[in-house]
């Protein structure tokens, strides 16, 4: 990367200093110095006089963002990354590069790899990794209980130690109510976050898909809104109890959407995450068995979709996470009941969540907020920003640009989209992460 | 037509010329001779990763009596715990240049899923808790047989729908055909079928009331304490066909059963061996719809 670089005349959205309009952002030595806006302040007007001489400076930069979007790299607060144990589904090396070409610039991923990441040496292990192999920043969840079991807490403090910013039992749900309540109440020594997979299994065993007139149809086996709603409603009952920071993974239902907005009401200290699946298709993707549009929880119908949309909007869901969940072709080639759940989410995301602000129902800036400035501070992370000083870890978005999604083009490996030939509007052309700056334009 | 996956992927003109072709084939069966060369050269795997006798069996029989060469292919246990993929088990099949797969799967779907995978005629044999299209075939064409249509009729299908392919595919011809569906059962065992425009009735004694026809389905015992119902005994008190629920129905009602019985659970012996009953008629007929639809289907078109 050039010691200098300036991004000029981009529409800088940055919700952390509240800046939405056209300016320039200078970068040196991969922190950014400086951000100068166009409109208003006198001071930006006098410094016109007194622009950058291009010629005079080696090893710089222009980067000419007329038109475009610059925004703060994304924070993808639930990924997951599969390394250890599943590295034919994703690596660390491959995750972290799809992430980038997705706009995305910090990761959070989930502790369901094998080993569990439910002691500091998986962690420290991820984090190595990372640091050596990874092209964006990686922060480890750490699992709520050893092994994912269920049974007994894990090291949270050791983890915190080491680098775990959250923990998660994500993809299995804490069943038993007392472990879930010691759970919100010890973390609160390390002021972190506790990840909550909300499913009740005994709801939704042996089912593969939402449950309803079309679970019928297909001859699959349903799981019910009730699985979803009937375990938020527990873990927002025992947040209020305990005080401790209760953060919702991937609300899919009317009805979490729902008690997740009267909780806040009451003030009952919780966030909420949604991801672009959940908003954007209903359980119709299914149709015909298709294994990619098989996922946990399940594709919804229309009126939850609504909800989802509508929670986004009035802010009773704070966050858009990708549920980022690569497997490999030959374990979605199977039986739909047998097939894996998941969507290969990091390289559709941001164009999904375009999707939302060219149907009016967000504007950039609160897209932003909910993919940068949010999950950084529900995370307690530096990242999302573009503040004087931080990393320059930045994106920027073409809105106008139109293309096709391809997953035999992805980055990751995993190719499981149910989004496969759909049409997007808006992606990420550049993204500046870790000192290396990345123009997507290139490949077309 | 390549493949019979569904009743649902069938549309009315099909599902006719299937039964028109069917009566043709009973009277072939009624013959001395009971073979035809009409598929003379085509070979068929019945490709079964579920235990099954009584359609094994029919199948078995229609593709001889269609003069084809016959593969068996008993896998008993799902492809995911032997090790090898169920594409890689339909691949290998294929690559003997078989011309139909008559498969039977615990998983739904798996039909649709080889059909688009392969060049032969893909005939599903009973797949998870979707569907069993020959089975409705022949239960419609049993009907017709006795009442002379199905448009108009009152159709009472009694007992575990949720978990019943024969109940799916039943509802999806005779909704087809202007039949008029009651469904009866314990409400932890009906499914939302509302779009399908039937009735639900959790009282046999409402539910049977001056019905045409009477099907009931057969009780998985395993279904047992996992809480659809306490007993078979209180099931067979509540839900059982006898010969006084039998009174409700029509005179001239008739009772169907897929197979096998659980007699004294879901129904009593006087009612399953009484003259209302045309359970061995459903077995006979099974053959020849069986073979019409394959030789409608055809097989793998050498050129194609």
């Amino acid at each position: 990367m050039p010691d200098t670089i300036v991004i000029k005349n981009g529409h800088i959205i940055d919700p952390s200093q509240c800046i939405d309009g056209i300016g320039d952002i200078f970068i040196e030595d991969g922190k950014i110095v400086r951000i100068e806006q166009k409109s208003g302040s006198p001071e930006a007007k006098k410094k016109k006089n007194n622009d950058f001489r291009s010629s005079e400076l080696p090893n710089f930069q222009i980067i000419d963002a007329s038109g475009l979007y610059v925004i703060p790299g994304l924070v993808d607060m639930h990924v997951h990354l599969r390394e250890p144990g599943f590295e034919h589904k994703e690596t660390i090396k491959t995750g972290t590069l799809a992430a980038v070409k997705g706009g995305i610039t910090s990761v959070c991923c989930m502790p369901n790899t094998n080993p569990v990441n439910d002691n500091r040496t998986v962690t420290e292990f991820i984090l190595r990794k990372a640091y050596d192999e990874g092209s964006c920043n990686v922060y480890p969840i750490g699992a709520i209980t050893k092994g994912q079991k269920g049974e007994e807490l894990a090291e949270m403090g050791m983890m915190r130690e080491e680098g775990c910013v959250a923990f998660s039992d994500d993809g299995v749900p804490v069943a038993n109510g007392i472990l879930m309540r010691r759970a919100l109440e010890y973390s609160k020594t390390f002021n972190v976050p506790i990840i909550s997979h909300c499913e009740d299994v005994s709801l939704s065993e042996g089912g593969s898909m939402n449950e309803g007139a079309l679970s019928t149809q297909l001859g699959l086996r349903g799981i019910p809104s009730a699985s979803e709603d009937v375990m938020v409603a527990r873990d927002i009952i025992l947040a209020e109890l305990t005080g401790g920071r209760l953060h919702i993974a991937h609300v899919s239902t009317e009805g979490s959407v729902r008690l997740i907005r009267q909780a806040k009401e009451r003030g009952v200290n919780i966030t909420a995450e949604t991801c672009p699946h959940y908003f954007t298709i209903t359980e119709d993707a299914v149709k015909g068995y298709n294994t990619n549009a098989k996922v946990n929880p399940p594709l919804r119908r229309q009126k939850d979709v609504e909800a989802v949309t509508e929670g986004l909007k009035d802010g009773t869901i704070d966050v858009i996470a990708t549920d980022h969940a690569p497997h490999h072709r030959d374990e979605k080639l199977l039986e739909f009941d047998n097939a894996p759940s998941g969507i290969s989410g990091f390289e559709t995301a941001l164009s999904l969540g375009i999707g939302l602000v060219n149907a009016g129902v967000l504007t950039m800036s609160k897209l932003i907020e909910k993919t940068t400035l949010h999950p950084a501070k529900i995370l307690g992370i530096d990242k999302g920003t573009l503040k004087t000083g931080s990393d320059a870890e930045i994106a920027i978005v073409d809105m106008n640009k139109e293309f096709h999604v391809r997953s035999e083009k992805f980055v990751s490996k995993g190719r499981n989209t149910p989004f496969e030939g759909w049409k997007l509007k808006g992606m990420p052309v550049i993204t500046i992460c870790k000192g290396k700056v990345y123009d997507w334009r290139i490949d077309g | 037509m390549k493949d019979l996956v569904g009743i649902k992927e069938l549309d009315r003109d099909d599902i006719e010329r299937i039964l028109d072709t069917a009566a043709s084939f009973k009277d072939v069966l009624k013959r001395d001779i009971k073979k035809v060369p009409a598929l003379r050269g085509k070979t068929v795997v019945n490709l079964f990763f579920e235990p099954s006798t009584r359609t094994k069996t029919s199948f078995e029989l229609a593709e001889k009596r269609l003069s084809t060469d016959v593969l068996n292919f008993s896998v008993p246990t799902s492809s995911v715990v032997k090790g090898e993929s169920l594409l890689d088990t339909v691949r290998t099949i294929e690559a003997y240049g078989v011309d139909f797969i008559v498969i039977r799967h615990s998983s739904s779907g798996v039909p649709h899923f080889i059909a688009r995978n392969v060049k032969a005629s893909v005939i599903n044999a009973g797949d998870g808790i979707n569907e069993h299209p020959t089975q409705a075939l022949l239960d419609a064409f049993s009907i017709v047989e006795k009442k002379g249509g199905l448009n108009g009729l009152k159709v009472a299908i009694v007992g575990d729908i949720t978990h019943s392919r024969v109940a799916k595919s039943n509802i999806y011809l005779l909704s087809k055909f202007g039949a008029h569906i009651r469904l009866v059962g314990p409400p932890t065992l009906i499914p939302d079928m509302a779009d399908h425009g039937v009735e639900v009735f959790y009282s046999m004694e409402d539910g049977l009331k001056n019905v045409d026809v009477i099907m009931m389905l057969r009780i998985q015992m395993e279904r047992q304490g996992k809480g659809f119902f306490p007993s078979t005994l209180e099931y067979f008190r509540n839900w059982g066909l006898d010969t006084q629920r039998l009174k409700l129905a029509d005179k001239d009602a008739i009772v169907m059963h897929p197979g096998p019985m659980n007699r004294g659970i879901e129904i009593s012996s006087d009612v399953a061996d009484s003259g209302q009953s045309i359970i061995l008629d459903q077995v006979t007929n099974g053959i020849a719809v069986r073979m019409a639809v394959m030789y409608l289907l055809g097989g793998a078109k050498k050129d194609a």
